[in-house]
């Protein structure tokens, strides 16, 4: 069998070292070695973005990347993304939304729908439909999901508009 | 998944290395089509080599003398470029609606050409723009237009430890144009039925084209080179009469099968459609 290897990592602000094999997944080592099990498999094969984390800022299908590539990454998770108490704007609006049933996409989506608004914070209907294509839900119709998305990147302007004029206010 | 060794080497020379002394051994890049044909056994390799840290295979430069794209150039660096954007369009289309963001993220050009399907995106806009592969052995290195690289499906021209490194594109005159458009019954995240790559080059005026060239993905055991079609088109007025008769000749190069997606008849059909939309959105972007 194939040596193991050392991985360093950081995982959601904190250095991560870990041993695998070459042929594990970074899905599989996430889940299984990990205990980062928030982030969901569904198809393994990259058609259904369950698995989505992000990697060194680009969302990628953990399922499609072999932990070994990890090394030197910087990864951030569903596990990473809510404040120390409570839930971050987009988590709260998926809630405020219903955009979410039986809930097995939604790690996946928060991960995608993070980096878009990371690279796009004011998108369209259109640039979310096309930006989540990656991500498969059985269960809302979707429709759901793209409110909640436009919500929280209202709600984002909306705090960073405030943040602005507290900034003008002080100077 | 199967049991393998994984490297990671630093240069060409000794990724050749690696994959010349294991027979098994297979080049990996974004692994977006590598790491589920293991998964489910469908190649059975004992090493991967990533090539993703080799320099020359990240290369993306844009000069006068034209586009060096490193094998290993993810999806989203390729429609980010913004001067590729303006000069290459095709290339920017196919790597937009190659999967989703997360594919996008890690899948490269030339991962789509190595891994040599006959509906893969990015083909027919290598082909159109001219594209040359540069192919590094343990012979020393050689260079191959990509028309003649796909030798059948999953079958190119690539012996046994040789690499692609990169594509080279040539400059782009000054009022040119390309584009790629493929048919698919959704609107995203599917396989062509249909892929139609063009580059067209106009006459100072904007009225005639001067050379044009047109590739069709999806239509024949391999992506495919419609030579007539385009060479037909120079010395023609950029009009419908022209884009025509064009349509025509590159249906007469589909050899398309029928299958779950669509029917051979209707392949030839969609060919000629595309061809001519694809033209045209060419010669617009050519003359904007
Ligand atoms: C969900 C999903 C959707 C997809 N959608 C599309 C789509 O819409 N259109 C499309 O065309 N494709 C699609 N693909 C297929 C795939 O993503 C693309 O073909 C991608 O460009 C492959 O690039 P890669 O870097 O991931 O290649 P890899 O998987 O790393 O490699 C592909 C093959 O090429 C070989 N190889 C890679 N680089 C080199 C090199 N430099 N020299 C020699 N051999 C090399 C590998 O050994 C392997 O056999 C999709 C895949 C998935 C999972
Ligand atoms: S589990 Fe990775 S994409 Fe479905
Ligand atoms: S909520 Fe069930 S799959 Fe999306």
């Amino acid at each position: 069998m194939a040596k193991k290897r050392v991985v360093e990592t950081e995982i959601n602000g904190r250095k991560t070292e870990f041993l695998c094999e070459p042929r594990q997944t970074l899905l599989e080592v996430l889940r299984n070695q990990l205990d980062l099990t928030g982030t969901k498999e569904g198809c393994s094969n990259g058609n259904c973005g369950a698995c989505t984390v992000l990697m060194d800022g680009r969302p990628v299908d953990s399922c499609l990347v072999l932990a070994v590539e990890a090394c030197g990454a910087k990864l951030q998770t569903i596990e990473g993304v809510s404040p120390t108490s409570g839930l971050n704007e987009l988590q709260q609006a998926f809630l405020q939304n219903a955009a979410l049933q039986c809930g097995i996409c939604t790690p996946g989506f928060i991960m995608s729908a993070t980096a878009l608004l990371a690279e796009n914070p004011d998108p369209t209907e259109h640039d979310i439909r096309f930006y989540l294509a990656g991500n498969l839900c059985r269960c809302t119709g979707y429709d759901k999901i793209i409110r909640a998305v436009l919500d929280a990147a209202r709600v984002g302007k909306g705090l960073k508009k405030e943040a602005a004029k507290t900034q003008a206010a002080a100077s | 998944m199967r049991d393998f060794e994984y490297e990671a080497p630093n240069s060409v020379a000794d990724a050749v290395a690696l994959l010349s002394r294991n027979g098994t051994a297979r080049p990996l890049a974004g692994g977006t089509d590598l790491i589920d044909q293991i998964r489910v056994g469908r190649l059975k390799p004992d090493l991967l080599v990533d090539l993703k840290k080799v320099p020359e295979l990240n290369v993306l430069e844009l000069s006068a003398s034209g586009l060096r794209l490193g094998a290993a150039v993810p999806c989203y660096k390729v429609y980010g470029h913004e001067g590729l954007v303006q000069a290459y369009a095709a290339l920017a289309d196919s790597a937009r609606i190659i999967g989703g963001i997360q594919i996008q993220s890690r899948g490269s050009i030339g991962g789509n050409l190595c891994n040599s399907g006959p509906a893969a995106d990015s083909t027919p806009s290598l082909i159109a723009l001219g594209a040359v592969a540069v192919i590094a052995g343990p012979e020393g290195t050689r260079e191959v237009p990509v028309e003649n690289f796909c030798t059948g499906p999953g079958k190119n021209v690539l012996a046994a430890g040789e690499i692609l490194v990169e594509l080279k594109f040539p400059a782009r005159p000054a009022i040119s144009g390309s584009h790629y458009v493929r048919f698919i019954p959704r609107n995203e995240m599917d396989i062509a039925v249909v892929g139609v790559g063009t580059a067209v080059v106009l006459d100072a005026k904007k009225e005639k084209i001067v050379s044009a060239r047109i590739a069709l993905g999806a239509v024949g055991p391999t992506p495919i080179f419609a030579k007539s079609a385009g060479d037909a088109l120079a010395g023609l007025p950029a009009d419908e009469t022209s884009l025509d008769k064009a349509a025509e000749l590159a249906r007469s190069h589909a050899t398309p099968i029928d299958d779950m997606r669509g029917t051979k008849e209707f392949r030839i059909h969609v060919t000629g459609v595309l061809v001519r939309r694809s033209l045209q959105a060419s010669i617009d972007r050519a003359r904007s």
